[in-house]
């Protein structure tokens, strides 16, 4: 424990990266699951795939993986603007279809 | 010669029943001269043909066919025979058919359906003459069927007479009962033999080939082949459809019932005689004796006019059937031709005096009195005189009084039964025919006496009849003289040396010896022993017969209602007909009614019970497999449904429809795998 403090404060290491990425997916998945706005969950969703991007990134800063790393982060910021698109597409449909985005409301798949 | 001629005499008659059937109506006087006119050339024909026989080939059998069948190896010929009995049988029957054409022109006047009833005549005489000339029994068969249809026919002439039309079925099926028993005698010859024709089937048995190799079989095959004759000759017991087939018109009766077809029985006896075995030919003298008996009592009591000429016709087929039954085979054939002219002369006269009646009470606007009643006439004897006298001379025939045909036949059939009973002691075939012979002499006198003599019953009736036209008479007045006895034998008082008895000899037995009848020397020997006894003895009882029916009837010495009460119950018995009709309708009408009556309560309890019965298992077990379907099968289905939507109900639990749920659930899952495998 101590040395890992000292160590923090010296440089930022793998380790805070980690925490910061385990803080930001904890985060995104509170918002996902918690959050009655259907925007707000998908703003989640946002966080825990920068999360993803922030240890992909992380882990090929401190190994050998060369850019690999970096690579995927930037397709997962693609992904992640493709997923907005369609997913705002889908919830102004859903607004049109049932005049709220309030997510409790939306459950015609009860069984 | 013997083919052609043959063949044209044959479908002559033919020929007048198509064109008549076809053309009648169009022709004029719808075509009775044309009916009439080829029955006489037929009639020339024939006498020809019977003259030339008797002269060139007095003593041949001459035959000529042709192959009418061939099925394999079999042929079944189409051929025609003369001999001297076939000869005689043409003239007979092509003679007594002629007179009839020509009386029928009389009798049938105005009728309405006159040229179809010369064209039934034509049908009758060419089956008959088919009957008389074919050489094969197959075709005898044929022929004896056509015969049957075309009495059928005639005798329902007026069909639209309840009794006609019911008189016509009944002669038609009482016949079929003995048809039935010909055609099995027939197939047993055949089966034996496979031949049909006369002289093979003779020649087989004469070589000692025996059907199925029994004598017995023999004998059953002759029987059986009498069964034909017993109902085409109307024998006892199928002796009941003659009386009621008068419903047809006179002259038929004259025709078919009287004079031919009738015959036909009797003649067929005598073409199959060479196989009758002794017991055969016993059986046959027996029927013959026991139906002559029984038809003379009947005929005692009728008032009927044709109804006492129907049961002496019958008596008088008992007669020759008798007759050939005990070997007298010449004296039953020539009884059967002599009471061929004296009988359709009685129906002839009996037409006339009928046909006089009718006029009679026509004129008056009578319609209910019968015209066929005797006890409605008397007195005729000076109204009809032509009708009278040649009626008197058929009755002195018919009785057996000397001088006449009637008398030389009947004479020879008693000589015979007392010279069989001479040799076999049979004491009842000659009683009974010396009985007959009273009792024929008796109703005939009465007949006679009360037609024709005494003081007419109705005299304003009486004065409306007048004698028929000469077309009627004149066929009367040829038979009559027919009746007499030169015709057939230059002595008055013995058949045996006239032509006759030289033409037609009996011919020789073929069966097995032992089986044979007395051979002919034998019992011509035992004939000739008594024969005078015989003609004495049935002249006085034939003299006595009618002096009681004068003593009766003509002086009134004796009161008829005196001796009917005396009688008791033979009159009754006599007056009912001994009941036959009543007997067969309870045992054979009733009895077929009970047996439909059974079988229709088989019917409904026990095929429609088993039809029903099957149906209720069938209902049961449906019901069984029905519960089966609705509560095991569909039980089982439904389960399976139901499980399935139970299953569903309690997963549908965790089905929320919330998106954060089942991400819950997912990142729930996902750690515990996490924890699981890292």
């Amino acid at each position: 424990m101590d040395v890992l403090m000292i160590q923090s404060f010296a440089e930022p290491g793998l380790t805070h990266f980690l925490i910061v990425s385990a803080i930001l997916f904890s985060l995104g998945i509170m918002a996902v699951l918690s959050r009655r706005n259907t925007i707000m969950v998908l703003m989640g969703v946002e966080l825990i795939l920068n999360s993803a991007n922030i240890n992909f990134i992380a882990f090929s800063r401190f190994t050998e993986l060369s850019l690999d790393g970096q690579m995927i982060g930037l397709f997962v910021i693609i992904i992640a603007a493709a997923e907005a698109a369609v997913a705002l597409a889908i919830v102004l449909n859903v607004y049109n279809r049932f005049k709220t985005i309030n997510l409790d409301e939306i459950s015609l798949l009860k069984g | 010669m013997f083919t052609q001629l043959p063949l044209t005499i044959l479908l002559l008659p033919l020929l007048a029943f198509i064109l008549l059937i076809f053309f009648g109506k169009r022709l004029p006087r719808q075509g009775d001269w044309l009916a009439a006119g080829l029955m006489t050339l037929t009639l020339l024909l024939s006498l020809f043909l019977l003259l030339f026989k008797l002269n060139a080939y007095p003593g041949e059998s001459i035959s000529s066919s042709f192959d009418w069948v061939v099925v394999g190896s079999q042929t079944i010929g189409f051929g025609i025979m003369i001999d001297n009995l076939a000869a005689v049988m043409l003239v007979v029957v092509t003679l007594v058919s002629t007179l009839v054409h020509y009386f029928s022109m009389g009798y049938m006047k105005d009728d309405v359906r006159y040229s179809r009833y010369f064209a039934y005549l034509g049908l009758f005489s060419f089956s008959m003459l088919g009957i008389v000339l074919t050489n094969n029994i197959l075709l005898m068969y044929v022929f004896w069927e056509l015969v049957g249809i075309s009495s059928y026919l005639l005798i329902g002439h007026w069909y639209e007479k309840k009794s006609a039309s019911n008189a016509a079925n009944k002669a038609f099926i009482v016949n079929r009962v003995g048809d039935f028993g010909m055609f099995i005698g027939i197939m047993i010859l055949f089966l034996s033999f496979s031949t049909f024709t006369f002289e093979a089937i003779f020649e087989s048995i004469s070589a000692g080939q025996l059907p199925f190799g029994s004598e017995g079989w023999l004998t059953a095959a002759g029987i059986l082949i009498f069964c034909g004759a017993v109902g085409k000759s109307a024998q006892f017991p199928l002796h009941v459809w003659l009386p009621d087939a008068m419903e047809g018109p006179t002259p038929v009766s004259a025709l078919i019932h009287a004079a031919t077809m009738v015959a036909a029985g009797v003649y067929l006896v005598a073409r199959v005689f060479p196989m009758l075995t002794a017991d055969a030919l016993l059986v046959i003298a027996y029927i013959g004796a026991i139906t002559a008996l029984i038809a003379a009592t009947i005929a005692i009591t009728q008032f009927d006019i044709k109804k006492v000429l129907a049961y002496s016709t019958i008596s008088q087929l008992g007669y020759m059937i008798m007759a050939l039954g005990v070997g007298a085979y010449t004296a039953g054939f020539m009884h059967l031709v002599t009471h061929a002219a004296f009988k359709a002369g009685l129906f002839l006269g009996a037409g006339s005096v009928i046909f006089g009646m009718h006029a009679a009470l026509h004129k008056l606007h009578d319609h209910d009195t019968d015209a066929q009643d005797i006890r409605n006439m008397g007195g005729l004897k000076s109204r009809m005189p032509a009708t009278y006298w040649t009626f008197l001379i058929f009755t002195l025939a018919i009785s057996g009084i000397p001088l006449t045909s009637g008398f030389l036949s009947k004479d020879e059939i008693l000589a015979g039964t007392l010279a069989f009973s001479t040799l076999n002691g049979h004491w009842l075939l000659p009683l009974i025919g010396f009985l007959v012979a009273g009792l024929t002499a008796f109703y005939m006198f009465r007949l006679l006496i009360l037609t024709f003599h005494g003081k007419p019953v109705n005299e304003k009736m009486i004065e409306g009849v007048t004698e028929s036209p000469k077309v009627m008479t004149i066929p009367l007045m040829i038979l009559a003289a027919l009746s007499l006895f030169f015709f057939y034998s230059f002595n008055p008082f013995g058949a045996s040396s006239g032509w006759f008895y030289s033409a037609i000899e009996r011919p020789l037995s073929m069966v097995p010896e032992l089986m044979q009848p007395a051979a002919y020397p034998v019992f011509y020997e035992a004939v000739s022993s008594v024969h005078s006894f015989a003609m004495l003895l049935s002249i006085l009882i034939a003299g006595a017969g009618v002096l009681m029916a004068l003593a009766v009837y003509q002086w009134k010495k004796v009161s008829a209602d005196d001796l009917a009460k005396r009688a008791g119950v033979l009159y009754s018995g006599s007056v009912n007909k001994w009941y036959f009709d009543e007997i067969y309708d309870t045992v054979f009408v009733n009895g077929s009614h009970v047996i439909m009556k059974m079988l229709r309560w088989f019917d409904e309890n026990i095929i429609d019970g088993i039809v029903n019965g099957s149906a209720v298992i069938t209902l049961i077990f449906s019901k069984v497999s029905g519960w089966i379907d609705t509560n095991i099968v569909d039980g089982l289905v439904n389960g399976t449904a139901s499980t399935a939507n139970k299953a569903g109900g309690l997963l549908s639990h965790i089905q929320t429809g919330k998106v954060q749920t089942y991400l819950v659930y997912v990142i729930f899952s996902f750690l515990v795998l996490f924890v699981l495998f890292l």
